[in-house]
């Protein structure tokens, strides 16, 4: 699995390590089942704090995207599990409500939007 | 937030700490815990009070009020088992400067029960220290080493160190930032660790114990403290009455001004009502501030000078 973090970004390091690792689950790189690196492990090869890991993961865990097993370890869950569904479709929908913000601050039609909506949905899947 | 930090004993659990000097700096009752496995940046501007409350930790001043336990244990009642407990490292070497490296062991080794020659050995080797120059003939970043080598080398569960990193070059920084790591990595080990380059501190360390004027300004995760803050920027004519009656602290320059604000009151800020990360139409910009920001903007002159404890 691939993790590389910005710190320049000014996205905060756990969203980097949540977004990335939940899009190795959705593009299927990251299999049910697998277990994630350990948390001071982790922690020490990205240089990070364990805290900030932890958190990753913690939230992750609330996703549905990884279960955290006590004593074991944290592991990829089912990609269609419900409450993963949930959390996907209600991110989907807080994504387009920024777009249609962005798109009334400029005055672009409902029309014009489904259009670039509608060759968004047609790329293959974003990386 | 997690509860990993829930189940573990405390490295160290400070209540009430208070010292005064007849200078009249009072460091005024300090309370905090760091939970075994962690690295905590311990920060503050110049005379706030962090070498004070290292020394208290030591038990190298005399305590006027307050406890300070170290793995559980009284620091001054269970003084021998504790500092058998603790590694520590200055901001200037505590070597006589004649002796040897080599001296400095055998100076050492005997005040700890459980003094490891190979491991000493294998620092020395990592470091390039060589057993044969004398502590004066070491550069600044040698010598830190040098104390770093007797700090891990004897079993220690805490380590303190103060200001280790001033005057050291990113080379040096970077590989006792990696030491440090490697060292909380098994869960049972700890760092405290005083500092006024956050840089060091940005990344790695998982909590901030920030104290200012002698006082606890905050203690908890970084991430915590770092976005209990905003730092909101705009023109010299914004400074709107909402946005002073907010801030924690402002620097006005001649283009603008920067003021920083508890993350709970943004909503209070008329400036920013276009929303965060919308803010292409709002006269005010809010970003994530940093430590650095932090503790510029809470010691400025506007700063409000009754703190708590966030």
């Amino acid at each position: 699995m691939k993790l590389i973090i910005s710190s320049v970004s000014g996205e905060p390091i756990y969203e980097q390590i949540k977004n990335q690792i939940r899009a190795s689950v959705l593009n299927g790189e990251l299999k049910a089942g697998e277990a994630l690196p350990s948390l001071r492990k982790l922690a020490k090869e990205l240089r990070i704090s364990v805290l900030t890991v932890t958190r990753a993961y913690n939230e992750l865990a609330d996703e549905g995207v990884v279960q955290n097993i006590q004593g074991k370890g944290t592991f990829v869950m089912d990609k269609g599990n419900e409450l993963m569904r949930n959390q996907l479709e209600s991110q989907a929908r807080a994504s387009l409500a920024e777009a249609v913000c962005a798109a009334k601050a400029v005055d672009i039609p409902l029309a014009d939007l489904e259009t670039m909506l509608a060759e968004e949905y047609q790329k293959d899947v974003a990386s | 937030m997690t509860t990993a930090t829930d189940q573990s004993p405390m490295a160290l659990s400070i209540t009430g700490a208070t010292k005064h000097y007849a200078s009249g700096f009072t460091l005024d009752d300090i309370t905090f815990d760091l939970p075994s496995g962690y690295i905590m940046g311990l920060i503050g501007p110049n005379g706030a009070g962090k070498s004070t409350l290292i020394k208290l930790i030591l038990n190298m001043i005399h305590r006027d009020a307050g406890e300070i336990h170290v793995l559980g244990l009284d620091n001054i009642a269970d003084e021998e088992i504790v500092k058998e407990n603790l590694g520590v490292v200055f901001d200037s070497s505590y070597f006589i400067e004649t002796w040897t490296v080599n001296k400095v062991e055998q100076a050492m080794a005997p005040m700890y029960l459980a003094w490891d020659h190979a491991a000493f050995d294998g620092y020395l080797t990592r470091f390039g220290l060589d057993r044969k120059k004398r502590v004066k003939e070491l550069s600044r970043g040698m010598q830190m080493k040098l104390m770093l080598a007797v700090a891990l080398s004897h079993d220690a569960k805490l380590l303190v160190l103060d200001e280790p990193t001033s005057g050291l070059d990113v080379l040096a920084r970077d590989e006792l930032m990696d030491i440090l790591q490697n060292y909380i990595a098994d869960g049972e080990r700890s760092v405290l660790f005083s500092t006024h380059i956050t840089a060091d501190l940005e990344r790695a360390a998982d909590f901030i114990t920030y104290i200012t004027r002698g006082k606890l300004y905050f203690t908890g995760p970084k991430d915590e403290f770092e976005e209990s803050f905003r730092l909101v920027k705009g023109g010299p004519d914004d400074l709107a009455p909402d946005v002073k009656g907010v801030a924690v602290g402002i620097h006005r320059y001649e283009t603008g001004f920067d003021a920083l604000v508890r993350a709970e009151d943004l909503g209070k800020i008329a400036g920013l009502k276009a929303g965060e990360g919308r803010h292409w139409t709002a006269p005010l910009t809010a970003e994530p501030a940093s430590i650095d920001d932090i503790i510029r903007l809470t010691n400025t002159s506007d700063a409000a000078y009754a703190m708590e404890v966030a």
